[in-house]
């Protein structure tokens, strides 16, 4: 009911229409509060005249022309009629559950109906309404209506007044409009009422009062720079800058070696301990020297001054009398495949450590020995391959040309610091494609270079020559096909290739030298020509080694594993001597000293050493110099000047042994390599003899 | 006689030698340096005869390359004392008669 009743004053404030019905008045008055739309049309009608008298100012009464003319006592007939508030039409049993009771409540049904609903903002000027907003406006107009709202509207009229009253009045106008003037809204206690057409409305909001704000950088760094330029100082800068250009120039030449240099050290410095010891370098070697002296008394004794006084009673047998033995232990899975000794220092020699057998090759070693100290290698040169043969320089003993297994040739400097060959031969420059077998130094050649000859498997023999940086090869002889051969066609399918496992220079004739080859052959060749001179059908297997003698200009010797030991001259082709030591023969060496002793080794562990004046047929020394059983001695040398042999072993050792008396006879009274020779002359004359 | 023509030899030997630029002082940084270097070869290259043109070419160059204020001096013989920015300065000698000054200063 309350709705309803706000409905109706919002009704009765907006339009004027309700207070002043004249028709109706009476049948309205009783039910003011609950004027419902239901209502008869002649009612409306009236209201609706009414309105119009009150809004178009029309004084009189205006009928419809189809209004029924009814005479004064129809007028004054009461009709009753009886109006209820009811809608009809209206549900009267709606029921709705009430959660907040817990039951079904009947609803309350609307009977409000609406049928026209118009809304002005007209207000009558008497009315209590009309009083206020005339207040508001505060003036004193006469108008009967005020029309808050337009605002354009009030101009009209005003500004037919005065001029300066409307200008108050916009102004005051304005102030309303202003949301923040608070003067304004204190005065009105009323609530505004809105302005319902769009206009122009403005607004100012405070300044942001300027600020200045400044900072300051560093200044850029400056600095003055003053000089001079005129002609001949131009000149001199340029022929100083010249100047050093040229200087860079012979620089940047010389700069390479000088790096190689630095390199090297850089690698001797890498090993914190070698530098310290660098420099007590000497001091430390003369220390240990004299230690091993003390040490090794009684072998240097014996190696000096011990001569074995039962030769004399067993003539002609002899022994060996073992001195130093030579160890390394980084070299002690590797053999011993190479000895020669140093012809300068007698004492020293190189041994080459590397592996025969073809399943365990890897790396090798290059260790030099002296007997002044057979504690610790004097040099050590690991190599990449493992070494099979070497030769040391007979003049320039520091150089060491050594034949690698992947067949490399090098050249070590000993005088040279740094592990690395100062010569080494590339895929480029000739490179051998099997295991160099035998490496030999010759004479220098017209141009005072140094050079040597290698003989490898794959059937080159090659000449190297040491020429400033760079190793120059040049072929000599690729050893003939064995295809060549027709009467053994089998074998010839199998090794097609030859392959030179020795070599040896004649000691006088400088181009003369022999090729000993897997095969069992050995040829005889010259340096100058590709031709073979000779060929030996020495063997049945591997010629391991083959020598001159060293006095006696037409014989030499060879070994094989095929247990036998050859003499040969090399005008015959069969050989003048035969050997066979029931044991494959390593290797096999003259004595420097005789033309007629030579020692054996075999891969059973004996050394075997002969005297041909003495004994034409047997060794007159064989004597087992391995420590334990399956050792394999592989290389025998003598010592240039001392009567001392060396023995090295598959084990990576090398043993010492003094000659007794026995091996050492010298024919009484002569001396000199003639008289040699000439012994050896009449042994040969002796075996052509029976033939 | 024999003596002028080995003058004139070595004179075009000189020129032929001296052509190269050649910086005297600089504190520029390497990339700069080269720019700059370049930059003043090619414009005392392209203006042989005339300095100034040179040196207008240059400063405008280098104005926009590096930012103002450039100041450049060309010629064959002048003495100066500058203040310029620091890593702002070449000093280089060219073609063995020109000495090239170029410096920033705003």
């Amino acid at each position: 009911m309350s709705v309803r009743d706000t409905n109706v004053r919002a009704h009765a404030r907006k339009g004027s229409n309700v207070q002043k019905t004249p028709g109706v008045k009476s049948t309205k008055a009783a039910n003011k509060e609950k004027i419902s739309s239901v209502c008869d049309e002649t009612d409306v009608t009236d209201e609706e005249k009414t309105v119009e008298m009150g809004g178009g100012r029309i004084k009189g009464l205006v009928k419809p022309p189809d209004q029924l003319k009814l005479t004064d006592i129809e007028k004054k007939e009461k009709i009753t009629k009886v109006l209820t508030t009811h809608n009809p039409n209206a549900p009267n049993n709606i029921a709705r559950w009430s959660f907040k009771d817990r039951c079904f409540k009947p609803c309350v049904v609307d009977h409000t109906m609406h049928i026209f609903e118009l809304e002005v903002n007209l207000v009558y000027k008497n009315s209590e309404e009309g009083r206020k907003e005339m207040l508001k406006q505060g003036l004193h107009e006469d108008d009967a209506t005020v029309d808050t709202g337009a605002e354009s509207d009030k101009e009209k009229t005003e500004t037919s007044a005065t001029p300066v009253e409307d200008g108050g009045e916009v102004e005051e106008a304005g102030e309303e409009d202003r949301p923040d003037s608070a003067a304004s809204k204190t005065d009105k206690k009323e609530p505004k009422i809105a302005n319902v057409f769009a206009c122009s409305r403005a607004t100012q909001t405070l300044d942001n009062p300027p600020r200045e704000i400044s900072c300051q950088i560093e200044p850029l760094p400056r600095s003055s720079f003053s000089a001079s330029a005129n002609q001949w100082e131009i000149y001199d800068a340029y022929v100083e800058e010249l100047q050093k250009q040229e200087k860079n120039k012979e620089k940047q030449k010389a700069v390479p070696s000088e790096k190689d240099d630095k390199s090297q050290k850089k690698m001797v410095l890498m090993e914190a301990q070698e530098a310290d010891f660098k420099k007590v370098k000497k001091e430390a070697k003369s220390l240990e020297r004299m230690v091993n002296q003390n040490i090794y008394d009684k072998i240097v004794q014996d190696f000096a001054y011990y001569e074995d006084p039962a030769d004399e009673f067993r003539f002609p047998k002899a022994t060996l009398l073992p001195l130093w033995k030579f160890k390394y232990d980084q070299a002690k899975k590797l053999s011993v495949t190479a000895l020669c000794w140093n012809d300068k220092c007698p004492d020293l020699f190189g041994v080459g450590m590397g592996s025969y057998d073809f399943c365990k090759q890897g790396s090798g070693m290059l260790l030099f020995y002296t007997y002044k100290n057979c504690s610790f290698p004097e040099y050590i040169y690991p190599t990449s391959s493992g070494v099979l043969c070497l030769d040391i320089h007979k003049q320039r003993t520091y150089l060491v040309a050594v034949g690698l297994y992947d067949g490399c040739v090098a050249v070590y400097n000993l005088k040279k610091e740094g592990k690395e060959p100062i010569y080494k031969s590339t895929a480029k420059t000739g490179k051998h494609t099997a295991p160099v077998w035998q490496v030999c130094w010759q004479n220098d050649d017209m141009d005072n270079n140094h050079n040597f000859y290698s003989v490898s498997s794959d059937g080159r023999v090659v000449s190297w020559t040491l020429v400033r940086n760079e190793l120059v090869f040049t072929d000599i002889i690729q050893l003939p096909l064995i295809g060549a051969d027709p009467e053994e066609p089998e074998l010839a399918q199998m090794h097609l290739i030859p392959c030179g496992t020795s070599m040896d220079f004649h000691k006088q004739i400088d181009y003369l030298f022999l090729v000993g080859t897997q095969e069992g052959k050995i040829y005889e060749c010259k340096t100058y020509s590709s031709k073979i001179l000779e060929t030996y059908e020495a063997h049945h297997m591997t010629v391991d080694t083959v020598k001159w003698n060293y006095f006696h200009p037409k014989v030499f010797i060879s070994c094989s594993s095929d247990w036998t030991i050859k003499i040969w001259d090399y005008t015959i082709n069969t050989p003048v001597l035969t050997f066979d030591l029931k044991e494959p023969v390593g290797d096999v060496a003259w004595a420097p000293y005789s033309s007629t002793v030579f020692a054996a080794v075999t891969t059973d562990g004996n050394v075997h050493v002969f005297d041909l004046n003495i004994n034409k047929y047997e060794a007159l020394c064989q004597q087992l110099v391995v420590d334990k059983k399956k050792t394999k001695l592989t290389h025998i040398e003598f010592n240039p000047t001392h009567p001392i042999i060396i023995v090295g072993d598959d084990r990576g050792n090398v043993n010492s042994f003094k000659l007794s008396p026995n091996l050492r006879l010298k024919p009484k009274g002569k001396d000199g390599p003639e008289v040699e020779a000439a012994k050896m002359e009449t042994l040969l004359a002796l075996l052509r003899k029976p033939e | 006689m024999a003596g002028t023509g080995e003058g004139k030899k070595e004179e075009a030997d000189y020129k032929r030698l001296h052509s190269f630029p050649l910086i005297r002082h600089t504190d520029m940084p390497e990339e700069m340096r080269v720019e700059t270097m370049e930059l003043c070869v090619t414009a005392c290259e392209k203006f042989a005869t005339n300095n100034e043109s040179a040196a207008k070419m240059i400063k405008e160059s280098m104005d926009k390359k590096f930012g103002s204020s450039w100041h450049v001096v060309i010629g064959e013989g002048f003495g100066f004392e500058v203040t310029h920015e620091v890593k702002n300065l070449l000093y280089m000698f060219f073609g063995g008669s020109l000495a090239v000054c170029v410096w920033k200063c705003s």
